[in-house]
Parts: structure tokens; sequence; C-alpha cells
């Protein structure tokens, strides 16, 4: 048994109440989710925190996935499984069907959430990936009901470090709903549950001519925090689908990431699967958005 | 969500049958063990039992210059606070390896490896003892680690066992076998000679259960009873006997319900003296269970061999000679579970199953700042290097030749007429039939389909292999004559007792962490004296319950263990027979055993149960003279030889292409372990293997940084595969009995972790033939793939 150092705990009854707890205990209080993080990391002694707030009691308040006509908005205690689960997302956004499929195992995404797996900011976390690809803004709460409304590119500052600060609380995490779209992920594993090696998301958006009027790729575990490629979108704007612009796309991807060497493969590696997954997951997406 | 696939043959039809002796039925244990009402290490719970904790080096190599223990000592709940010097002054600081050698218990001058036991912690409760380590304040001088294995004996190579006299390199044991001379000549004359490197990484068993104790001293018996897990309680009783001058009468060894072992289990781990000691100390109970970190960087790891093979052949494709050279890396104490005269354990069948005019191979090991061990990690003491080493080379010569590597191998084959076959390196193989075994594995293969397919894939750019290995394992460790653990010889004994109502009880000397022992002796038995296996119970594991034996490793049970149960269900019957001779008032020659029954011969009707000669054994009225009542018998059984299995297996794999990713698509087992006891348990023997077998070749090594910071302390950095890595296994099997086993039985339970990994590779390195790839080392990660696609495949150490 992984022993972690002693902490106390309380489990919040309100969002405000949390943020009220989190605002007096300063940084030696962390909100925990899932858990499926940061319980290990303590077990390990990689992390102390004096205090846990267990947010699991806000799940009726914080966890929901409504889409409407212009956005889908996802309550941040929202499970992985209820992701995997909803048709309703799955239609809109099908890249999130795809990450889930390959996330952890069937224990963790019953008890991992959106918000948990967006604030822990692992470089090589899966659905911070989907997020950058799909232009998510994140809700921010703050003291007296305050809030920030963040974009993805802002709301990781780092590897492990968010926007939100002492006192704040990640709520809500939003998604723009445009028509023509298609999305998919695909990740290389080196055995199932596994952290990324690399994954890419792909969305794009056609318009009604045929042509790609956006598109994003979003990589995981090739930098510091997951990245979206601008130059990948500007590279796809106005253009007509076909495999050479996806090898022009690939190309970008693997010059623009910034992969390491580690036990999950060669920088070298990583810069190709940069590369072969973005060409394969913007194939999948047109192909998406044409059905 | 996919339906659950039925088997594919319904195997399970007949396990209500229940049958009296060898066939199918479900496992005695499993009710307990499925329901949750096992009863392991960790479950044991005593009256004012405390808690031991182990504090570890942060550092591979660093002198230990202090100590301070007072504010630990000072924590709530703390009852005690041992370090290296304390042992010291009880002479326990040291204790004797498996292998010879010593190893500390707490360092008290360096430590050598980091996880190393530095000093220990007893409290209350385990959140106590753990928080205590954080304030045990040890002051380190950190030095140059020796990390690649390589550059062990290089001149200025920082020396790491400065604690024996006169040690002045890492240099641990030089080791030979064959003749260098006559291999010499016969590679000077081959045709063709292939030479390759081969690396086995370092892997790690990684049991779910992992090792501790329960440890309660009883300071007026001056008894010393433990609970741990433990493969060898027998042993271990004797070795704790030896270290701690305990009296062995006073000693008992209790294995409870082990979660698997698989070699990780055998040796004595310094945790297990510390709970002797802190039981001792404090005059309470002590409980230590390492987490599953300490078990990966501080318990037994395997393999860690770095090997260059080389083989000659004719052109034509006759295998004339092979030869190899080893360098092993032994961690920081050489902790190897070998017999003593073996110090590579039986990594001389490296001959495979093939007809050689020569071999030979030399071996240097090498201590480095590594955690020790060498132990069998379901590898039958270094089998799994031996094979892998042959089967990898012999793929190699098939490349060179052109030639298929089924047909090779099929040309090269030990021939049924030469058994008992003595390979160039001294091992008399009992018996083989490998032909039939090779046919069956590539008839369930579809070998020339999969052949064809393979060809027109690759004209389409697809990449798909296949691999192939042939084996011959030698296990069943072994003859008293030249096997023995420190010492003790590798005999194991056996008690059967029948009750008056006809039911029995067979104590083992060997240990089950999974096997299913309680299953497969009640079976043996059964077979012999005929009354039901649900009838007869198997005690096992308690040193003051069963006779003594060596345990439960090496596959050794079923060679040795199997066959003393089997004996000694021969000697009641025998003794059952004369007391039925009483009873039906007929000469003993008469008489014709049927199972479960003596009959007089010619008259069916004239009969007696094996139950109603145990009541008579136990009853009133006067026994045949010369005969005692009572039905039950002992046995030491010392096996006369080694059993050799053998087995054949087909792996097919895909690439993607793209991505370098493996999928493992098909597998195929045919296992020869001769005489078959229970079919259900040797297929999940190799079901598990298998899966072993898998994650070897594709993601499972313990590897060090440049400081020697072992890079896979949790199984979130070690990876060990999942269902969703394996195929659907198709199994199949042949029947070539041990001549000299009673039963005929030649154990399986590492027969597919051996097999496997080289079928494995040899299927990966087949797909990517269109690049050019000869070889390519293990783990296959799809990165490490990728390296040898671009014709860049490096060893990964």
């Amino acid at each position: 048994m992984q022993v972690p150092a002693p902490f106390e705990y309380e489990r919040a009854t309100s969002v405000d109440q949390a943020i009220g707890l989190l605002e007096r205990l300063g940084s030696s209080a962390r909100l925990v989710a899932g858990g499926h993080s940061l319980l290990p990391m303590m077990k390990l002694r990689l992390a102390t925190f004096d205090y846990l707030i267990d947010i699991n009691p806000l799940h009726a308040e914080l966890g929901y996935i409504r889409v409407g006509a212009g956005e889908v908005r996802i309550g941040a205690l929202t499970r992985h499984r209820e992701l995997l689960e909803s048709d309703e997302l799955a239609a809109a956004f099908p890249i999130f069907r795809d990450a889930e499929r390959v996330i952890a195992d069937p224990v963790v995404r019953n008890r991992g959430t959106l918000g948990g797996s967006l604030c822990q900011a692992d470089p090589s976390e899966d659905l911070s990936a989907v997020c950058t690809t799909l232009d998510a803004s994140c809700v921010i709460r703050g003291p007296g009901g305050a809030e920030r409304v963040v974009s993805m590119g802002e709301f990781h500052v780092g590897p492990y470090e968010t926007a939100v600060g002492d006192g704040e609380m990640l709520t809500e995490v939003r998604l723009p709903v445009r028509p023509g779209g298609g999305s998919a992920y695909v990740k290389v594993e080196r055995r199932a549950g596994d952290w990324a090696v690399v994954s890419a998301g792909a969305a794009v958006w056609l318009a009604p001519d045929g042509t790609i009027a956006d598109a994003r790729v979003g990589l995981a575990a090739v930098g510091p925090n997951t990245t979206g490629i601008p130059e990948i979108s500007a590279a796809l704007r106005g253009r007509e689908p076909a495999e050479k612009l996806y090898e022009q796309a690939g190309a970008i991807a693997a010059r623009s990431c910034d992969p390491a060497t580690d036990q999950r493969g060669s920088a070298d590696y990583k810069r190709h699967l940069a590369d072969e997954l973005t060409r394969r997951t913007l194939r999948t997406a047109v192909a998406r958005a044409r059905s | 969500m996919t339906a659950v696939q039925e088997p594919r043959t319904s195997t399970f039809d007949d396990n209500d049958q229940k049958p009296v002796g060898f066939g199918r039925m479900l496992r005695k244990e499993d009710p307990r063990l499925l329901r949750g009402r096992g009863r392991f290490t960790d479950d044991v719970q005593l009256p004012g039992m405390l808690h031991l904790a182990i504090l570890r080096s942060p550092f591979a190599h660093a002198r230990v210059v202090s100590v301070d223990t007072s504010a630990a000592e000072a924590a709530p709940g703390i009852r005690a606070v041992v370090t290296g010097a304390k042992l010291a002054e009880l002479g326990l600081a040291w204790m004797p390896t498996l292998s010879n050698d010593v190893q500390a218990v707490l360092a008290t001058d360096k430590v050598r490896f980091q996880g190393q036991e530095v000093a220990f912690v007893v409290a209350d409760d385990r959140y106590s003892a753990r928080d205590a380590l954080e304030l045990i304040d040890v002051e380190y001088e950190v030095l140059d680690p020796v990390i690649d294995v390589r550059q062990a004996l290089a001149p200025g190579a920082p020396l790491i066992r400065d604690d024996l006299d006169g040690k002045t390199d890492n240099h641990c044991f030089d080791w030979e076998t064959g003749d260098a001379d006559a291999t010499a000549a016969v590679f000077a004359r081959a045709d063709v000679v292939v030479q390759q490197d081969i690396v086995y990484p370092r892997v790690h068993p990684a049991p779910m259960e992992t090792c501790g104790a329960v440890a309660d001293f009883d300071a007026v018996e001056g008894k010393l009873k433990l609970w741990s897990t433990t493969q060898a309680p027998h042993a271990h009783r004797t070795l704790y006997a030896i270290v701690a001058g305990l009296p062995e009468h006073k000693i008992q060894v209790i294995a409870p319900d082990i979660g698997g072992g698989f070699g990780n289990k055998v040796p004595i781990y310094p945790g297990y003296v510390c709970a002797i000691v802190g039981s001792i100390v404090t005059g309470k109970p002590v409980k230590w269970m390492e987490d599953r970190s300490e078990n990966l960087i501080s318990t037994g790891f395997a393999r860690d061999y770095i090997m260059r093979g080389e083989i000659a052949a004719t052109r034509d494709g006759k295998i004339l000679a092979i030869r190899t050279n080893v360098l092993a890396d032994h961690g920081a104490f050489n902790g190897t579970a070998a017999p003593v005269k073996y110090p590579a354990g039986f990594f001389g069948v490296f001959t495979g199953s093939y007809d050689l005019e020569a071999a030979y191979c030399s071996m240097t090991a090498v201590y480095t700042n590594k955690a020790p061990g060498g132990v069998a990690y379901a590898c039958s003491f270094r089998i799994t290097e031996a094979v892998y080493l042959v089967e990898r080379i012999v793929d190699c010569l098939a490349a060179e030749l052109e030639m298929d590597p089924a047909e090779l191998r099929l040309k090269n084959f030990i021939q049924p007429d030469q058994f008992p076959y003595e390979t160039k390196t001294g091992w008399v193989y009992d018996s083989g039939n490998y032909e039939p075994t090779m046919r069956q594995a590539m008839d369930i293969a579809g070998y020339a389909q999969l052949r064809a397919e393979q060809a027109e894939k690759r004209s389409r750019g697809e990449l798909m292999g296949i691999g192939i290995s042939f084996f011959t394992e030698a296990v069943g460790a072994g003859p008293r004559k030249n096997m023995d653990i420190l010492g003790l010889g590798m005999a194991d004994g056996c008690e059967l007792r029948v009750h008056p109502t006809g039911k029995a009880v067979v104590r083992l000397s060997v240990k089950t962490q999974g096997q299913g022992h309680e299953t497969t002796f009640a079976q043996i038995v059964a077979e012999e004296i005929g009354i039901p296996p649900a009838d007869i119970e198997v005690v096992h594991g308690d040193t003051d319950q069963t006779p003594f034996g060596l345990g439960t490793y090496g596959s050794r049970s079923t060679p040795v263990s199997g066959a003393a149960a089997a004996l000694v269900a021969r000697k009641v019957r025998d003794k059952a027979q004369i007391i039925a001779s009483a009873m039906l008032e007929v000469t003993v020659a008469d008489l014709e055993w049927v199972k479960g029954s003596f009959q007089v011969k010619g008259d069916p009707g004239k009969s007696v149960t094996i139950q109603q000669i145990a009541m008579r054994a136990h009853g009133a009225g006067d026994l045949p003279e010369g005969i005692e009542g009572g039905l039950e018998a002992q046995i030491c059984y010392n096996p006369s030889n080694l059993t050799y299995p053998h087995g054949a297996y087909i792996c097919v794999v895909d690439i993607d292409p793209g991505t370098a990713q493996v999928k493992v698509r098909r597998f195929i087992a045919v296992d020869d372990c001769g005489t078959r006891i229970n079919p259900m348990i040797i297929e999940g023997q190799v079901h598990g293997g298998l899966t072993d077998g898998v994650g070897m070749a594709l993601m499972e090594m313990i590897a060090f940084d440049e400081d020697g910071n072992c890079l896979g302390a949790s199984l979130m950095d070690y990876l060990i595969p999942t269902a969703l890595e394996v195929p659907d296994w198709e199994t199949g099997y042949t029947v070539t009995p041990s001549p000299h086993h009673p039963i005929g039985a030649k154990g399986v339970g590492e027969s597919a972790t051996v097999g496997s990994p080289p079928a494995i590779v040899n299927a990966v390195v087949d797909a990517l033939k269109p690049y050019g790839v000869r070889h390519a080392d293990m783990p296959l990660t799809p990165s490490r793939v990728w390296d040898a696609m671009r014709g860049r495949a490096t060893p990964p150490i």
C-alpha cells in the first residue's frame, strides 16, 4: 500500500462554498474530482497538500452536456464515461468519442472528469488536445460568483500549470458549433490505457462548395502543453481537401512540435507521428464532415 | 459493445464430471479465491500487531556518512527505529544470498543500488511508519555509479563491492560450458557462419501481490512464526535458522495464499529479516508489506543478458555448431536463485532442439549499481535467455540461407530415436518427438496459406510477419547428486494419510502461487488410489504441517513433488492391497487394481473399495501379519534427471507501416509437457505465459538513467500487457511422456514464457524483412520498431 502524507479532507456542498474554502486555504488546498492523477501523485509523495476539497458531491450541478445551436457546454465534473456515452456529443463532435475510447480504462473513465483532465495540464493528456482542437473556451469562477472565460491557449500556461488561480475553479467548457464540421482523434500508445506516445486531433469545417472553411489540429505529448498549430489552419483554409494538402499539414505539424525523447519514444519518432497522425485525423475529419 | 465470445471448443463440457484422476475439472481453490475469501499475507491480523516501513536509498551508489533517527524515534506511534549500525551490533547487517554471496539487510557502509534498504521503522500503524521515514536524516556521500554493464570491468570503474575482502573490480564470476576447441574447429570448416548480438533486457516478474511478511516472535516459547510471501517455505526456514541463529524447530514459516510469484518470491529479502528483527525488538507481531514501487525497484529482477550468438551451418542448412559469449548483469549483490553448481542456471541448454556437432558458451557476470537478483522469472533458471538466443540465431541463419525457418528447424531436429539425447553441453534430454509437435502448430496456423497471404500483402506494401519458435525446456530441478541450493538438495517430500472414512489428506513440500496445486495434486493422488479429488485435502505452505522440500519454481512442482505424490500414493496402495488380500481371503498376487478398488482376478464380484480398506486399516480386528494399523505413507523423491518439455509456437503479427505499432494477430502454441493431469490448468498456465511473452517482447523493460535511477518504478512506467494486447490463444498439444517420471509428466508452468518471446520477435523481424531488418532487440515498442525500419535498430541498453 502506497501511503500519502497526512492531509485534511472536506466534502464540498456547493461551488461557491468550495471556492470559499479554496480562497481561505490558498495553495495548500486542492480540489479533488476523479482523483486518478492527483491521488497517485500524492501516494508517491510527488505532491503533498494539506487539504483536499472533494467536489464529487457537486456532480448534479457541474456534470452536464448541453448541446445548443451554436455551442456545446460541458460541466467540469462531467465524467469520461458520460462523454463517451453521449450520442448528442458524438454527433456534434465525434472526436470526443474517438478520444474517450482510448483514454485509460473503464475504471478511470467511470471516475475521471473533463475539468480534472484539463486542470491536471499534463502535456500528454487527451481531452486537452481535444479541447485545443475544438477551440474550446474555459469558464473559471472566482470568489463572489465572478466568472471569466479564457481560451485553451490561455488556459494552459505550462506543463501542469493552468490559468486557474488560488480561490478559483474551472466550472465549464464551451465548444463553438459551426456548420459543415467533422472531427477525429488518433492516439499511438505502447499499450492500451497508457499515456499517449503522441496523439492528434483534427477538426475541419467545410464550406458549401466543399472547400475547407476552417481547420484545426491539436497534438498531445509533443511539447510543454497540448499544442494547437495555427500555421496548419492557415495552410488549409480555403483549400480543396486532398492527400497532398494533408501531407503539407503533416509536415507543418512535424516541424512545429517540440517533442522530447523518453521511455515512450524518441523525439524523431514522435515528430514522425505528429506528421502521420495529423494526416490520418484530417483525412477522417474531412470524410466525417462530408457524410 | 463486443459480445463475449464463446470458447472455440467446448472445453468446459466435462467440468462437472469430476474425474477420479486426470482430466478437466474446475480448480478446488477457486471458490475461495474468486469470492475474496483467500487469505494472503496482508490479510493476517494479529492482536497488538505493529507495522513496519523501510527507508530506501535514493541513490544508486553512495557512502552512508550518518543516519540520525532521533526525530523519527520521537514521532507519535513509533515503537522502534533500526539502522544498519544497530543490526551490525546483532550480527544481522548482512545475510547470505541464494548464490553464496552476501547482501546487506540494512546498509552499513554504502548503498549500492537505488531502493536499497537503509533503515526501518516499526509503528502502531502503516501510516505512522511511513510518515516517520521522512524524519530519518541520512547523510550520503554520493559516489559515481556503475550503470553501463559494458563498462563494469573497465579500468578505473568505481568499485562496488568493497565489502568483499581483496575485491578490486566488479567481476562477479566467469563460467563456461561445452568444448571451445571442438567448436572452433567446426566453425572453421563451416560453409556459413552467422553472428548476431542479442540483448535480453532486464524485466521484472511484477506479481500482483507484492512481497511481505508478518513476524511473530514468542519470547517465552522462543518460537518464531513467520507468514511470508515465499515460494520455498522450507528452504527459507532453514536459511533463517542459519542466518538468525534460531533453532530450526522453533521456526514456523507459513506461506498463505500467494498472489503470483514467477520467481520473485524465491529469494529471502531484507524486508523479511527486518520484520523478524522488528518482532524480536518490540516483542509484538510485526507486519511488513512492500508497496508497488518498492517491489519493482528492489526485488529480484530477471534476465539482463547481453549475448553474442554465432551459428555454423552447411550451405544446405545443416546446423553444425552454436557458440555464444554472454555478459551478465547481476546487480549489486549476486542474488541469483539457481543450483550452486549452475551459476548461470540452465543456460547450457542454448543448443536448443537441434542435433549439433559442437557447442560452447563463455560467460562473464559483473556487479553493477542496480537491484540484485537474477531470479527465475518464469524461466526455468535462465532457459528463457537460452531459448531466445538459439531461436533468434536460427532465424538469422534461415534469413542468411534464404530458407524457410520452419523447414530449417525441421531439418535439424533431434530425432525420436536419438533420445535419451546428450547435448554437447552435457544435458540429457529424457524424451522428445519434435516433428509432430511442429507439424501440428503449422497445421493449426495454416502455415502455407499464411506465407501466401504474406507474399500478397508484401506486394501491396503491408507488413505482416510470421514467427516461429521451437523450444526444449529443462525443468524439475533436480537430481540431488548435482543440484542443491546453498547445500540443500533439491528433493521433495510428500505425505499421504487416508482417514478411516476413506477421505485423505496429502501434505506437500511445494507451495502454489496460483498454479492450482490444490487441484492438480488431488488429481495425481486420485489417479493412483481412486479417491475422488474432492475427498482429498491438499495441505501446503506451512513448514509445521508439511514435509521438507525445496519449493515451487523452475516448473519443478509436477516433475518433482508430482512424482512424490504419485509414489506416496502407490505406497499407500501397496499397503491397501495387503489389507485387501486379508479382507478377501486371497493372496496379494490374486488381486488386481481397478481404479478405486481391489478385486479378485477373474471374479469381479469379489472386491473391496479403497474406502472399505481404509476403514479396515483403522478399524477393529486383526490386520495381516506385520502390517501396522492406519493407511498412510511418506516419501522423499529425488529425481533421477530433469524433465524436458518442448513446444512449437507460431506468431502472426501485423505492423502499421505509418506508426510502427505491432499487433499480435494470432498465436498458436502446441505444447508437449508429457502426461497431462488437468488440461484446463495447463491451458491456463500457457495462456498466462504467452501473455507474459507479449509483455516482454513488446513493452516490458526495467531501465535506468545514467545516474542509476530506476525508470520503471510504477506500473505506469513499467508496462505489463492487458487483455487488449493479446489475441485469442490457439493451443494444441502432443504427449511424449517422461520415461523416468512415475506418471510421465514433465511440467508446463514456464514453457509459454520461455517459448513465446522469440516467436514474437521473429514475427516482427520477419514483417520488417522488406526493410532489410535481420534483428531488433526487445522491447519492440513502436518507437524501437520505427528505428529498425529506418535501419537504426539499437540495443535497449
